[in-house]
């Protein structure tokens, strides 16, 4: 296992580097992506909240790699040419924030009903009082589901080898076929997820007794 | 809290220790078939003209599946079953080494650094590496790819060829070869390399797109068994060699290459 990683360590490097790099412009967006369909869902305006629905029923209801898949194949063809790397962390990026839009929807849910009308008879407008009241107690309650989400999407990006995105798993895939060493091949790039995806749910951890 | 840190190294320490063990491919696979009377082949499933599904019936069918069944034969005798696994590129030497499948004939090439962890019977077929491009494409030979994308397949040993060949190409690897053509198809690439017989089939199954550059390496295909079941490999070379001699071999060629365009198939006969 050792050989392994110190006679490939730069391949491995360079899949921890782009494992890392669309994990972390997917988590950014899917975040923003995903509080925005979850207000749109929870929104008094019935047409707001049918888009909200529809969007997060068709993303999570499709697989991750049909979606991924999708963007590799028939983008460049008829659209825009993008590469697997792009490809994969846009489909990421979508999946999981129809996700996180249900997990922060229960959460502004969840906020009793009396904290908006509280905050409006006080003179706030809707979306102060959203801004202001509502958001950040849904964020509180909503952290440990979230933290959840954030490491399935470390998990998912796994999803970028089957695009040629150059991430650990397509380097232990490009490992395990020239070595044929399969077990320690997948080992080590399991204990390299481990390392990105152990501090994250610590750190979420952390935040919700913090915030508790 | 502080006491879930040990968890760490012990889930590491268990993944280890999975790594040992002796596994059950020591036995002779060529005692095990003849008691079972059943060969177990590793073919490929995506590859025309060499082992691809037939969606109708489930089937395997192609060169490598004919000859399987033909091997088998030849050392089990006419009652002699030929069961099939599907593999890719990547899976096929692990499923051997696992003793999932007795034998693989899946358009494998005898490499030196694959006889460091298999054993080959001889060559069955003999293939060399070439280039699929659109008909549309500028690229006329190996010597045009520098800055250009090329996809090939995981765990084939094309795509370090194309690396030493052209060392300026950047390369793309994908899970198979029903991938890779979809993968050159929508332009994320500029040419698909392989093994010519393999890319002749892609190009029969569209018509757009064409072999060029002729072969740059050769290719020996061979049926691949575990390291040190010699006993097997030389039953198989036995049963290769009865075949050219009977014609049965050419005959094989001439079913499945006989009707490709730009393929001289005779070229592969064998006596």
């Amino acid at each position: 296992m050792i050989n392994i990683f110190t006679k490939f360590s730069s391949q491995l490097l360079v899949g921890l580097g782009w494992t890392v790099l669309s994990s972390v412009i997917a988590l950014f967006f899917s975040l923003i992506i995903g509080t925005v369909f979850a207000i749109l869902e929870v929104l008094p305006n019935k047409v707001a909240r049918v888009i909200g629905r529809a969007y997060v029923e068709i993303l999570r209801n499709i697989p991750l790699l049909v979606i991924t898949m999708f963007f590799y194949l028939v983008i460049p063809k008829y659209v825009i040419k993008i590469d697997g790397f792009t490809a994969g962390t846009i489909g990421l990026t979508l999946y999981t924030s129809a996700f996180i839009a249900e997990t922060i929807r229960s959460g502004i849910q969840s906020v009793s009903g009396g904290q908006m009308e509280g905050a409006r008879s006080t003179g706030m407008t809707y979306w102060q009082a959203m801004r202001y009241i509502i958001l950040p107690q849904a964020f509180k309650i909503v952290i440990p589901p979230l933290g959840n989400q954030f490491v399935n999407l470390v998990k998912n990006s796994s999803v970028l080898a089957f695009v040629a995105g150059f991430d650990l798993m397509y380097q232990a895939n490009s490992i395990a076929s020239t070595t044929f060493d399969t077990i320690n091949s997948y080992l080590v790039v399991g204990i390299l997820y481990l390392i990105i995806t152990m501090p994250l749910s610590y750190y979420m951890q952390h935040l919700e007794k913090k915030l508790a | 809290m502080k006491k879930k840190f040990w968890l760490f190294p012990l889930l590491v320490c268990i993944l280890m220790l999975t790594g040992c063990g002796k596994s059950l491919s020591d036995q002779s696979v060529l005692k095990n078939v003849k008691q079972s009377n059943t060969i177990t082949w590793g073919v490929k499933g995506d590859v025309k003209l060499f082992g691809l599904i037939d969606v109708r019936d489930g089937q395997q069918k192609g060169f490598d599946v004919d000859m399987a069944k033909a091997i088998t034969k030849h050392i089990l005798g006419p009652k002699g079953r030929a069961e099939f696994v599907t593999t890719t590129s990547q899976s096929r030497v692990p499923l051997l080494k696992n003793g999932n499948v007795d034998a693989v004939i899946a358009t494998m090439t005898i490499t030196p650094e694959r006889k460091k962890v298999i054993s080959f019977s001889n060559s069955y077929f003999d293939a060399g590496q070439s280039l699929l491009v659109p008909k549309s494409s500028k690229i006329k030979s190996i010597k045009d790819l520098a800055g250009k994308t090329v996809i090939g397949v995981v765990g084939s040993n094309s795509v370090d060829n194309v690396r030493k060949v052209a060392p300026k190409a950047k390369i793309i690897e994908l899970q198979d070869y029903a991938q890779a053509m979809n993968a050159l198809k929508s332009g994320q690439g500029d040419a698909l390399t392989t093994d010519n017989g393999i890319l002749f089939g892609l190009a029969v199954q569209n018509p757009s797109y064409e072999v060029r550059g002729g072969t740059f390496t050769v290719e020996p295909y061979g049926v691949a068994v575990n390291k040190g079941q010699t006993g097997f490999t030389k039953a198989v070379d036995k049963a290769v060699l009865e075949m050219q001699h009977s014609g049965e071999y050419n005959r094989l060629i001439k079913k499945w290459f006989g009707d490709v365009p730009g393929f001289n198939y005779k070229e592969l006969y064998r006596r």
